[in-house]
């Protein structure tokens, strides 16, 4: 049932006097508004038939939830299994905690975790690039990132089309950068 | 802090008059986080506080924020984070939390951050009308200078890194409050929930996740925050809020064509009753104000202070209705309450001088 909405949205409100459509004998608290491929429904159900099919009664439900698939992973309960899990280098979050929460530990979780997470932020964001504001302490950072894409890209040209000086001096140009990089980073 | 001093003043950010327009008010909100600590939901006590107390310091100095309270939840009465919840100030979810996580509030409740409630960081700017560009310009502002004083967690690909991929990059999430009686009168809103649906926006009730649209009120707001600039977000936002705009102007006229003594009744019956009901549920109220607002914007009503009507929004809430009458009430006598309250609101809006 859940997959294909582009929006869900679950008001819980409790004056509506409205029947639960599944048993149709509590009364309804959980409003779902769906866009099912382009049309809008509504459906009213109780909260323990809601439960039933799955929606969790106490948050709304939102398109994220839906994407990171929460609700689905099963913690594991033998601790040998527990301790081969994946977890952040950094602060030790686990595959299953953020399955669980859908919420990340800290800021290298998105390192930690990118194989399963750019999937979903890309479709979440129908994009995988920031193209916004840069932090002023970042700024340089940024530049230099970008400068050195694009020197890859010239290099690879470069390459293909046989221009070998070229390449190697472009070659030089993006290790000093790397190393200026890797220096004028702090020690974190 | 005790929120009685909110109580009697009007919220900076609803518009002096409701025919302002049918965009109520417009926000603009940055999530941003510390590189160097765990996010607030998997951070212990002990750090949450001290990541609390750094910020709220760093927040207290900054000029954007100008005259502005800190406070923290834990030091909050559940009535009085009730009350802020109402006024747009805190979250529902920040009004749960306590030890380690506050509020900073500008004097004049344009300007709100939170820490630590799903973020380190949440700036919030809201202002009156349409006016999403300077919301984030006064957001933007106070962002820059916060992030002298701070390292961002931050990369060049997904930008700014919040405990949520669904705010990633930008952190930017822009909403604003529309009133569109004309769009469900006349049977049109559905449509255009599945246009915004379909260019990513989403649409929820007065009082955001989870809350009901009453009063035909909505919020629309950007889900995607990837991807774009904030100025072409802002930009983008603001032209699909102005075609909502003209849908729901032509749904009035064409509303009025055809059934002008509807929008008369309607108005009508809206000032009969909140002038004369002696119980009166918040659900009840927020429908009867939409009613009268509209009566005001078409010219059909006339009260000498239009103020009224968005100062009711918020003052016939749960929260504020306690608050004023200093002690818990069970939900009848609340809409007793509350119905003295709109009674007397109105009498002194129709008939009395300013």
């Amino acid at each position: 049932m859940i997959g294909r909405h582009e929006l869900i949205l679950v008001w819980i409100i409790d004056s509506n006097h409205m029947k639960c459509e599944l048993c149709k004998a509590t009364e309804a608290t959980i409003h779902l508004t769906q866009v099912v491929d382009g049309a809008v429904k509504k459906v009213h159900f109780c909260e323990a038939c809601a439960a039933k099919s799955g929606f969790d009664v106490h948050g709304p439900m939102s398109i994220t939830d839906i994407l990171l698939g929460l609700g689905d992973a099963a913690v594991p309960q033998e601790p040998e299994l527990r301790a081969r899990e994946r977890a952040c280098p950094r602060c030790h979050l686990r595959r299953t905690d953020f399955k669980k929460s859908g919420r990340l530990g800290c800021p290298a979780c998105y390192e930690a975790f990118a194989d399963e997470l750019m999937p979903v932020i890309k479709a979440m964001h129908r994009n995988e690039q920031h193209r916004g504001k840069v932090p002023e302490r970042e700024q340089e950072r940024f530049r230099t990132t970008q400068e050195m894409e694009n020197l890859e890209a010239e290099l690879q040209a470069a390459i293909e089309e046989e221009r070998f000086e070229e390449a190697a001096r472009i070659r030089d140009v993006l290790q000093t950068l790397r190393t200026q990089q890797t220096a004028g980073r702090p020690e974190s | 802090m005790n929120t009685k001093q909110y109580i009697d003043r009007s919220s900076g950010w609803l518009p002096e008059r409701p025919g302002a327009g049918i965009a109520v008010s417009s926000r603009i909100r940055l999530a941003r986080n510390l590189r160097d600590d765990p996010f607030p939901g998997w951070a212990g006590e002990s750090e949450c506080t001290r990541i609390w107390e750094q910020l709220r310091d760093v927040l207290l100095d900054c000029p954007a924020l100008g005259n502005a309270q800190a406070v923290a939840m834990e030091k909050l009465s559940t009535l009085d984070k009730l009350v802020l919840f109402e006024r747009h100030l805190i979250s529902r979810e920040q009004a749960e939390r306590k030890q380690g996580a506050g509020a900073v509030i500008r004097d004049d409740e344009v300007v709100a951050v939170m820490v630590n409630e799903e973020d380190h960081l949440r700036l919030q700017c809201i202002l009156p009308g349409l006016a999403i560009e300077q919301a984030w310009d006064l957001a933007n502002q106070l962002d820059t200078e916060i992030e002298a004083h701070v390292d961002y967690a931050f990369t060049p690909k997904l930008g700014y890194l919040t405990a949520c991929p669904s705010n990633v990059g930008t952190g930017m999430r822009v909403s604003v409050m529309l009133h569109v009686p004309g769009l469900v009168l006349m049977n049109e809103i559905n449509a255009v929930i599945k246009g915004m649906a379909r260019i990513g926006l989403a649409v929820r009730g007065l009082w955001g996740e989870g809350s009901e649209s009453t009063g035909n009120m909505y919020q629309v707001s950007n889900q995607m925050t990837l991807g774009e600039g904030e100025d072409k977000i802002v930009d983008n936002f603001g032209r699909i809020v102005q075609e909502i705009i003209e849908h729901e102007q032509h749904a009035r006229w064409r509303l009025f064509e055809t059934n002008e003594a509807l929008v008369h009744d309607r108005a009508g019956r809206a000032l009969g009753i909140l002038l004369h009901a002696h119980i009166l549920t918040s659900k009840e109220v927020l429908d009867l104000l939409s009613d009268l607002r509209l009566g005001i914007d078409m010219g059909i009503v006339k009260l000498k202070t239009e103020r009224i009507i968005n100062d009711l929004l918020i003052l016939t809430q749960p929260g504020h209705l306690q608050k004023v009458e200093g002690r818990r009430l069970k939900t009848h006598e609340r809409d007793v309450a509350r119905a003295l309250l709109v009674r007397s609101r109105m009498n002194a809006a129709l008939y009395e001088q300013e």
